[in-house]
């Protein structure tokens, strides 16, 4: 049993930052967007500044679509410190809202994020914080500033300090390797999570984003482990089936994992209590039932079906009982994915030989193509509903983008290494219950 | 048994070489001794050549006899199934190739087997493993009909994860589109 894990290797460490190549896509006119200019961040300290965080800053207000950024080329001044800011000069470019900052090195690897955010109109200053960190922190300390920005000015909250999961594929002469990571919203800050020559896949956050469970084929056999990025330890829940055992997905309560397994070709949902072991079957077709998603209240299951002849999604009570039909776009719809308040519903769908991301509706019906590729799959919503991360083709490479829930703003993030997919977007640390 | 028959034929080599006259029987004309010697030689090396490469004939055939599965030329040494797009039924084109492993394995019931089924990228990647599946399944029930244990066989489904051929075309989709008949050694 122990040579069965030769070749693989649990580690926790940072990757090498891969060359960030961060693209945004504006796909349509962005009106509505609110225009605001974030300022290059003064540094204060020795050396070169650890990272750009008014860069990373910037860049999460425009992937979410929601802002308008004030290009950098145009700016007439760069101030740092609010003495320095004329209202009047920002109010005559169109900026509504101005952020400035520095970084200040205060101690051996101690670092202070500080910046402000001014109502340019008013002249008022609406937010004002210093955010301490150590030199590998400063990012997140970036990201928890646009957060707060985000907030302050969309009254919803942001979902930038926030994780993803995903898998990444390498194919050279001597082999294959699949690795599970774990990153930064953005993309950044990769740790790797396994390492394996065989494939993993379907890596699902429990709802307290404290464990990862995912699919591994390294034993020639699908197997289902629950692990924790924090430690890496891990443990196998699942054996079952008879060759399709996968498809994890968490319960509202994350006491259960719904898995679909197979008797011969029959493959249906199931429910296996994570502490019990009990097994529950809550779909009972002959057909291909696959991709279990519970309802944020837990009372339904959403899932892929072929029982009338083409993959459709499909809604079932997560108690078992008869399904009914939900998606009716195109010829293909497969991948269901919740938004966190369970009205949105995100799904591979396929039409004329194009794969892209779509969104229903749950309440009125009305249904958008959010993508634009041709093999997009994997779509996983960011914990505030606001943005859709999927996968993506890039000649014909897997990459990761981010779509506004308004189809209006799609940005490819920069992932350096392999065939990336899957990836799944962490619910916020603070949503254990 | 390889190991007795190659002693045995060195031995013989040995006899041989024994039954050659002696230095102490004919004295004159050490020229010819040294020609006659050296014709003795070469006739022996030459019958050794013969016998080794009897011997190695012999047990390439007894290696095939024991395991067909071997033999390039064998329908056996065929393992892979393809199928259509969006199709788990088995082509008639394949039918030969199944027939030939079911009566392996039925003759063989100690034999095992795993049907690895996959599928070309198009689609949801789960989705895919369930495809891949009933590919499997499709192989599977035909080997059974055709006489194998139930217990002979183990499926697996990989979906799109370990793709045979790269690229965004029919060509590359349909070489994925397939069953690999893999045999436990």
């Amino acid at each position: 049993m122990r040579q069965l894990f030769v070749g693989l290797m649990l580690a926790l460490f940072a990757l090498p930052a891969g060359a960030q190549v961060l693209r945004i896509e504006i796909t349509q006119g962005v009106s509505g967007a609110l225009p605001i200019a974030v300022v290059p961040f003064a540094y204060e300290g020795s050396g070169s500044p650890p990272v750009d965080a008014s860069g990373v800053l910037g860049a999460d207000l425009a992937r979410s679509g929601r802002f308008k950024l004030f290009p950098e080329a145009d700016m007439a001044e760069r101030p740092s410190d609010a003495a320095n800011v004329n209202f009047q000069n920002w109010r005559a470019f169109g900026v509504d809202n101005l952020v400035i900052g520095r970084v200040r090195e205060t101690g051996p690897d101690q670092f202070a994020l500080q910046f402000q955010l001014f109502d340019v109109y008013r002249g008022q200053q609406l937010l004002g914080f210093s955010i301490p960190a150590s030199r590998a922190g400063l990012r997140r300390a970036a990201h928890m500033a646009a957060d707060m920005v985000y907030e302050k000015l969309t009254g919803e909250r942001g979902a930038f300090a926030t994780r993803i999961a995903f898998v990444s594929a390498t194919r050279s002469p001597e082999g294959n390797e699949y690795v599970l990571l774990v990153a930064d919203a953005d993309g950044e800050n990769q740790q790797v999570m396994l390492r394996s020559p065989e494939p993993l896949m379907s890596p699902a956050w429990s709802p307290d984003g404290q464990r990862i469970a995912y699919v591994s084929f390294e034993t020639g056999m699908p197997e289902v482990f629950v692990q924790r990025p924090s430690t890496g330890e891990r443990e196998s829940v699942s054996t079952l089936g008879n060759g399709v055992n996968g498809a994890p997905s968490w319960s509202a309560d994350g006491k259960r994992l719904a898995l679909a397994l197979n008797e011969g070709d029959r493959i249906n949902i199931h429910t296996l209590d994570l502490e019990t072991r009990e097994l529950r079957r809550i779909t009972n077709g002959s057909a291909i039932d696959t991709e279990p998603v519970f309802s944020p209240d837990g009372r339904t299951v959403y899932f892929t079906s072929d029982r009338g002849g083409q993959p459709q999604v499909y809604r079932a009570p997560a108690g078992g009982g008869s399904a009914q039909r939900v998606t009716f776009e195109g010829n293909y719809n497969s991948r269901p994915a919740l938004s966190p308040d369970g009205r949105l519903l995100a799904v591979v769908n396929g039409d004329d030989g194009r794969f892209r991301i779509g969104l229903y509706d749950l309440e009125s019906g009305a249904f958008r193509i959010l993508s634009d590729g041709r093999q997009d799959e994997s779509p996983s919503f960011a914990p505030n509903g606001r943005l859709v991360i999927y996968a993506t083709e890039d000649h014909r490479t897997g990459v990761l983008a981010t779509v506004s829930v308004d189809g209006r703003v799609r940005q490819r993030l920069g992932l350096a290494q392999g065939d990336v997919r899957e990836p799944a977007w962490a619910p916020y640390a603070d949503a254990a219950r | 048994m390889m190991t007795l028959r190659n002693t045995a034929i060195l031995l013989l080599a040995a006899v041989v070489l024994a039954g050659c006259p002696s230095r102490q029987q004919v004295q004159e004309d050490p020229d010819a001794e040294r020609a006659a010697q050296q014709a003795a030689e070469e006739r022996a090396a030459a019958e050794r050549e013969r016998a080794r490469a009897e011997a190695e004939r012999v047990r390439e055939q007894e290696r095939l006899r024991a395991n067909p599965l071997d033999d390039p030329d064998s329908v056996l040494a065929q393992r892979v199934i393809y199928f259509d797009f969006d199709r788990a039924d088995v082509k008639p084109e394949f039918m030969a190739v199944i027939q030939a492993h079911a009566q392996y394995l039925a003759e063989r019931p100690n034999a095992r087997i795993t049907l690895e089924g996959h599928t070309d990228e198009r689609g949801s990647r789960e989705y895919n493993i369930g495809l891949g599946n009933r590919r499997a399944q499709a192989v599977r029930r035909m080997l059974m009909f055709h006489g194998v244990a139930d217990g002979q066989i183990a499926t697996v489904s990989y979906g799109e994860e370990k793709p045979a051929a790269r690229g965004e075309s029919e060509q590359a989709w349909s070489r994925n589109r397939r069953v690999e008949i893999v045999y436990a050694r």
